[in-house]
C-alpha cells in the first residue's frame, strides 16, 4: 500500500510518542538530568495529545492492514496520553530532586513508560491480530521493568518477576489460541474472523477454543477471576505512579482491543463463550469485592477493586448491543479519572521515594486534619469508585446498569447490585479512616506544599474532573457518543 | 427561581459553616441557624403566597403550584425538574423546622469539628429538600443517594459508641450505609427499566414523571419494577424486615443525626411512595395493598414489643419509630383519601414528636452521661422541666387527643375502616402496646427511687424554647389540623384517585 500525507497524519500521535522516546533517549546518553528528561516527556506527550486533532479529520482510515485509526481508537489513544501524562507527573514527584528521593537512575522510568504507552497506541488501534499482539508485548515488557524499577526493595522486584512470568504465561495462551483461530478462520484481521465465522451458524470447536484460549490471555492482562492472583502482589510492590499506569493505561489498552474484536466479530461472543464471559463477569464482582474486605493495604485494596471494576465492565461487554459501546467508553473514562486519583495521592504520601511506599491503611488516620484538600481528593476518590452520586462513578455506574437492564441480563444487574453493597463497606472503611483522630501515631505526610508541584495540580485537577463530571456528564456522553467503530 | 434556592441555600450555608470554622467555633453555628431560618422563612413564605389546589392527578398532565425546568443531561432526557404542591411544601416546612432545631441541640453536644458537623448537617437538608421537589426520576435518585454521604459522617464522626463496646459509631453508619445504598440501586434497576418500557413504547428516553405516568405495561412488569420501588423505600421508612439499621443508626448517632433521621430521613420514603411508587404503578399498588398493610400491621407491634424490651433509651424511641411508620404505611396503602391525610398528619406529628424525644433525651445524656434507663430512675426529683416535659411527648407519642399524633392515627384508623375493617381493627389494638412502651419509659428514666442525690442543673432558656415550641406546634396539630389537611388535600385526592381506580378494576376483575 501507499502511504499518503493523511496516512502520517492519522498516525501522528503513535509517530510523536514513538519520536519521544528516541528524543527522550539520546538527551539521557547526552546527560543525565531529572529535570530535563521530564520536560522532554512531558512535552512528547503533550504533543501526541494534540495531534490527535488533526487526525480526527482524516478517520477513520485504515493504515496498513494491521491499524485501524478510527474515532473510537482515538478516544482511547487520547485516555492513554492522558493518564501517562498523568503518571509522568506523578513520577517527578515521587522520584525526588536532588540528593532526596530515588536513589538510583531516575531518567530510565520515563523511557519505559513511554514505550509502554506506545505499545497502548497500537493496542487500541490494533485491527488485525498480528497488531494485537505486537501492541500488547510492546505494552506488557517495558512494564516489567516499571513494576520492578525499586529494585532494591524485595517486593518491588518480587513483582517485577512475578507479572513478567505470569504475562508470559498469557502470551502464550494468546498466541496458541490466535494460531487455533487462523486454523480455522484463515484470516488474521478482525473482519475477516468475523466473516469466516459468521458463515457457519456455529463456529467450529476449534474456533471456539481459540477464542477461549485468546480471551484466557487477555483475561491475564485484565485480572479477570480466576485470572486475577497476581494484581495484589503486583500492585502492592510496583511503585506507585506506576501501579497507577499498570491501573489505568494498561487496562483500558487491552479492554479497548477485546471491544473491537468482539464488535467486529460477534461471533466471538455467542454460545459457550457469551456465557463464560458473564460467569466470569460475575466471579470477578463478587470475589474481587469480598477480597477487597479485609485488606488492610491501599494499594491492594485498590487492586482487588479493579478486579471488581472490570467485571463491571464486562457487563457492558456481554451486552455488546444498544448502550454497550458508549456505556464502556465512559465507564473507562471514570474510571481512570478516580484510579489516577486515588494512586495519585497515595504517591504524593509517598513523595519523594523514601523505601517503602505509604500504604498501610493506619497511616492515613486522621489524614483530614493535617492535610484536608488531599484528602478531599481521596474521598471524592473512594466515593467515586463506590458510584456514589456527585461523582464520576456514579454515572459510569449508571451506564452500565442501563445497559444491563436494556439486555435483559439480570443476573448479571443482580451480582452489580451485590457487589456494588459489598464494596461500599470497605471504601466507606477507608474513607472514615481518613477522618478518624488518633493521636500520638508515626506520621506519614504529603509534603507540604505538595499542591503547588506538578503532580499536586493535575490530582486536584482530576479532583475537579470527577466532581464536575458528577455534575454535569453532558460533556463526556457528547465525546464519548462520537467515539465510534470505523468499519 | 425559588425552588433551586431551596436546594442551594443549605449546600451553600454547608460551605460557608466549614469556611466559617477558621474564625471560631460560635461563627459556624450561626450561620447555619441563619441558613434553616431563612429555608424556614422561605417555606413559610410559599405557604402564605402559594396556591396549592394545584397537584398531579390521573387524566390530565400533572399542574404544580411551582415549577422549575432546566436541560442537564441531554443524552438521556433529563432535566433539573423542580415542582411543588402541598405535600411536598408540608415535607419542605419540617424539613426547615427542624434543620433549625437540629443546630440548636447540637449548640452545646458537638464541641469537636463544628465547621465539619455543620456542613455535614446542613447538606444532608440539602439533599432532603432535594428528595422532595424533584420531579426527575434520576435526579431523585441523584439526591436520594447523596445524602447518605453527610448522614454517614455525622453517626460516624460525632456518633457515641455503645457502653459496652460490641456496637460502635462506625458499625452503625456503615450498616445504615450499606442497607440505604444497595436498596436504593434496585431502586434504580427499576428506575432505569422504567425509562426502557416507557422508551419501547413511545420511542424516547425520558425520566420525567409526566411521561412515565402515562407508561403503558403489563401488570407483571409494573408488579415487579414496583417492588423495586418499594424495597428501597421499605429499607428506609422502615418496614419490618428491612428495620434493623434503625435502633443502631438511632443509638449510635449524634442527637441532630436522630433528629434528622427519624423527623425527616422517614419521611423521604413516605413521600416517595406516595409520589412515585402509587402513581406510576396504581394497579400493581393495588394489588400489593393487602401484603403492604399486612407489613404494615407487623411493624406495629413488632416495633412496639421491641421499644418495650429496650435498656437504652434511644433505642427505645427508635423502634417506636418503626410502630408508628407502620400505621403510615397502612394509611397509604388503604386507598381512602380520609387515610391518606391521616397518615400526612401522622408524618409530620411523628416527624415532631420523635425530634422532640430525641433532643429531650440528648438533653438527659448531656446530664446524666448514659442513655441506659436502668442507670436512670428518680430523676423527676432532680432535674426541672424536663421530666414533665418528656411525659407531655410521651404522651404524645401515644397518641393522647389533643395532640397531633392523636388526629394522625384516628384519621388512618377511620379512613381504612371502611374497606379493610379487620386491619383497621388490629391496628386499633396496637395503640395499646403503644401506651405500654411509652409509659414504661417515663416510669423507668423518670419514676422510681433517685440512684443520687445531687440535683441536676435545670434547662436553660434555649433548651426550653425547643421543645415548648415544638409542643405548641403539636397542640396546634392535635386541635386545628384543617390548615395542614388543605394544604395535602389535592395532592391526596391526586393519589387516592390513582389508586382507587385502580382498586375498583381489581375489585371487578376478581
Amino acid at each position: 500500500m501507499e502511504f499518503t500525507i493523511q496516512h502520517f497524519i492519522a498516525l501522528a500521535p503513535l509517530l510523536i510518542t514513538s519520536l519521544t522516546i528516541v528524543v527522550v533517549m539520546l538527551a539521557i546518553a547526552w546527560r543525565r538530568n531529572h529535570a530535563q528528561t521530564f520536560l522532554l516527556s512531558c512535552a512528547g506527550l503533550n504533543l501526541a495529545l494534540l495531534s490527535i486533532i488533526p487526525a480526527l479529520k482524516v478517520a477513520p482510515l485504515a493504515v496498513t492492514p494491521l491499524m485501524m485509526i478510527d474515532d473510537f481508537a482515538l478516544l482511547y489513544i487520547a485516555l492513554i496520553l492522558v493518564a501517562t501524562l498523568a503518571c509522568v507527573t506523578l513520577a517527578h514527584a515521587y522520584l525526588g530532586e536532588g540528593g532526596t528521593g530515588y536513589p538510583g537512575n531516575r531518567e530510565e522510568l520515563y523511557l519505559l513508560i513511554l514505550l509502554a504507552a506506545a505499545g497502548g497506541i497500537v493496542l487500541v488501534s490494533a485491527q488485525h491480530l498480528a497488531g494485537l499482539f505486537i501492541g500488547l508485548e510492546l505494552l506488557s515488557i517495558p512494564t516489567y521493568g516499571l513494576v520492578a524499577y525499586a529494585f532494591f526493595n524485595k517486593r518491588s522486584l518480587e513483582a517485577g518477576i512475578k507479572y513478567m512470568v505470569l504475562s508470559a504465561a498469557g502470551s502464550a495462551f494468546l498466541l496458541f489460541g490466535m494460531a487455533l483461530l487462523y486454523a480455522e478462520a484463515g484470516s488474521l484481521s478482525f473482519s475477516g474472523i468475523g466473516h469466516a465465522l459468521a458463515a457457519t451458524s456455529m463456529p467450529a470447536p476449534i474456533a471456539q477454543l481459540g477464542l477461549a484460549m485468546m480471551l484466557i490471555g487477555l483475561a491475564f492482562k485484565l485480572s479477570l477471576v480466576p485470572f486475577h492472583l497476581w494484581t495484589p502482589d503486583v500492585y502492592e510492590g510496583a511503585p506507585a505512579p506506576v501501579a497507577a499506569f499498570l491501573a489505568t493505561a494498561t487496562k483500558v489498552a487491552v479492554f479497548a482491543v477485546m471491544v473491537r474484536l468482539f464488535q467486529i466479530s460477534p461471533a466471538a461472543n455467542t454460545g459457550v463463550l457469551s456465557n463464560v464471559l458473564s460467569v466470569i463477569a460475575v466471579a470477578s464482582i463478587l470475589f474481587g469485592n469480598l477480597l477487597a474486605l479485609t485488606q488492610n493495604n491501599l494499594k491492594r485494596l485498590l487492586g482487588y477493586s479493579s478486579i471488581a471494576h472490570f467485571g463491571y465492565l464486562l457487563i457492558a461487554l456481554v451486552a455488546s448491543k444498544g448502550l454497550a459501546l458508549e456505556a464502556i467508553g465512559v465507564y473507562l473514562v471514570t474510571y481512570v479519572i478516580t484510579s489516577l486519583g486515588a494512586f495519585g495521592v497515595i504517591t504524593l504520601m509517598s513523595s519523594p521515594y523514601k523505601g517503602r511506599d505509604a500504604d498501610a491503611l493506619y497511616e492515613y488516620r486522621g489524614l483530614f486534619w493535617r492535610r484536608p484538600y488531599l484528602t478531599a481528593v481521596l474521598t471524592v476518590m473512594m466515593l467515586s469508585l463506590a458510584g456514589i452520586p456527585l461523582t464520576a462513578g456514579f454515572i459510569g455506574k449508571f451506564y452500565i446498569i442501563a445497559t444491563g437492564v436494556e439486555a435483559h441480563q439480570w443476573w448479571l444487574v443482580a451480582s452489580l447490585v451485590l457487589g456494588s453493597a459489598i464494596g461500599v463497606f470497605y471504601y466507606l472503611r477507608v474513607m472514615v479512616t481518613l477522618f478518624l483522630i488518633e493521636p500520638n501515631l508515626r506520621r506519614v505526610d504529603a509534603e507540604l506544599h505538595w499542591e503547588q508541584k506538578a503532580g499536586g495540580v493535575m490530582l486536584l485537577a482530576i479532583a475537579l474532573l470527577a466532581f464536575f463530571l458528577g455534575v454535569y456528564p453532558q460533556p463526556l456522553l457528547t465525546l464519548v457518543q462520537h467515539a465510534v467503530l470505523g468499519v | 427561581m425559588i425552588l433551586p434556592w431551596l436546594i442551594l441555600i443549605p449546600f451553600i450555608g454547608g460551605l460557608l459553616c466549614w469556611m466559617g470554622e477558621r474564625f471560631g467555633a460560635t461563627l459556624p453555628r450561626w450561620i447555619a441557624l441563619l441558613t434553616m431560618s431563612l429555608e424556614l422563612a422561605l417555606g413559610l413564605w410559599l405557604w402564605a403566597h402559594g396556591d396549592y389546589s394545584f397537584a398531579p392527578a390521573p387524566g390530565a398532565d400533572p399542574t404544580w403550584a411551582l415549577e422549575f425546568k432546566h436541560v442537564w443531561i441531554q443524552r438521556f432526557g433529563i432535566n433539573v425538574h423542580l415542582a411543588l404542591d402541598g405535600l411536598s411544601l408540608l415535607m419542605i416546612l419540617l424539613t426547615g423546622l427542624l434543620g433549625v432545631l437540629s443546630v440548636l441541640c447540637s449548640w452545646k453536644e458537638i464541641q469537636r469539628h463544628v465547621g465539619f458537623f455543620h456542613l455535614n448537617l446542613m447538606w444532608i437538608l440539602g439533599g432532603v429538600v432535594g428528595v422532595f421537589l424533584a420531579l426527575d426520576l434520576f435526579m431523585f435518585f441523584f439526591f436520594w443517594e447523596m445524602m447518605l454521604v453527610p448522614m454517614y459522617f455525622l453517626i460516624a464522626l460525632w456518633g457515641h459508641s455503645s457502653s459496652d463496646g460490641k456496637k460502635t459509631r462506625i458499625y452503625a453508619a456503615t450498616k445504615f450505609f450499606i442497607f440505604t445504598q444497595a436498596s436504593g440501586l434496585i431502586m434504580l434497576v427499576a428506575i432505569l427499566g422504567l425509562v426502557l418500557v416507557n422508551f419501547n413504547s413511545t420511542g424516547v428516553i425520558t425520566f420525567n414523571y409526566a411521561d412515565l405516568l402515562k407508561t403503558k405495561m403489563s401488570l407483571t412488569t409494573e408488579y415487579i419494577l414496583m417492588l423495586g420501588f418499594f424495597v428501597a423505600f421499605a429499607v428506609k421508612l422502615p418496614v419490618v424486615p428491612f428495620h434493623s439499621w434503625l435502633p443502631d443508626a438511632h443509638a449510635q448517632a449524634p442527637t441532630a443525626g436522630s433528629v434528622d433521621l427519624a423527623g425527616i430521613l422517614l419521611k423521604t420514603a413516605a413521600y416517595g411512595l406516595l409520589r412515585f411508587a402509587l402513581p406510576l404503578f396504581p394497579n400493581a399498588s393495588a394489588e400489593f395493598a393487602p401484603i403492604a398493610m399486612t407489613l404494615g400491621l407487623i411493624g406495629i407491634f413488632y416495633g412496639a414489643f421491641l421499644a418495650f424490651a429496650q435498656t437504652d433509651i434511644k433505642r427505645l424511641i427508635a423502634f417506636s419509630s418503626v410502630s408508628h411508620m407502620g400505621f403510615v404505611l397502612i394509611g397509604i396503602y388503604s386507598g381512602s383519601q380520609l387515610a391518606l391525610q391521616g397518615a400526612v398528619i401522622q408524618m409530620l406529628a411523628h416527624g415532631i414528636s420523635a425530634a422532640a424525644l430525641f433532643i429531650l433525651s440528648g438533653q438527659l445524656y448531656e446530664r446524666l452521661h448514659t442513655r441506659d434507663m436502668r442507670e436512670m430512675g428518680g430523676v423527676w426529683s432532680r432535674i426541672a422541666y424536663l421530666p414533665a416535659i418528656s411525659l407531655f411527648f410521651a404522651a404524645a407519642s401515644l397518641g393522647l387527643p389533643g395532640t397531633g399524633n392523636f388526629i394522625g392515627e384516628f384519621l388512618i384508623l377511620m379512613g381504612t375502616f371502611a374497606q379493610t375493617p379487620w386491619i383497621s381493627a388490629i391496628a386499633t389494638s396496637g395503640l395499646v402496646f403503644g401506651s405500654v412502651y411509652s409509659l414504661i419509659m417515663i416510669h423507668r428514666a423518670y419514676f422510681g427511687a433517685a440512684k443520687s442525690d445531687t440535683v441536676l442543673h435545670g434547662m436553660d432558656t434555649r433548651e426550653l424554647i425547643m421543645v415548648l415550641g415544638l409542643a405548641v406546634l403539636l397542640i396546634y396539630i392535635g386541635v386545628y389540623p384543617q390548615p395542614f389537611l388543605d394544604t395535602s388535600a389535592a395532592t391526596m385526592h391526586g393519589v387516592q384517585q390513582w389508586f382507587g381506580t385502580a382498586f375498583s378494576q381489581l375489585a371487578s376483575a376478581r
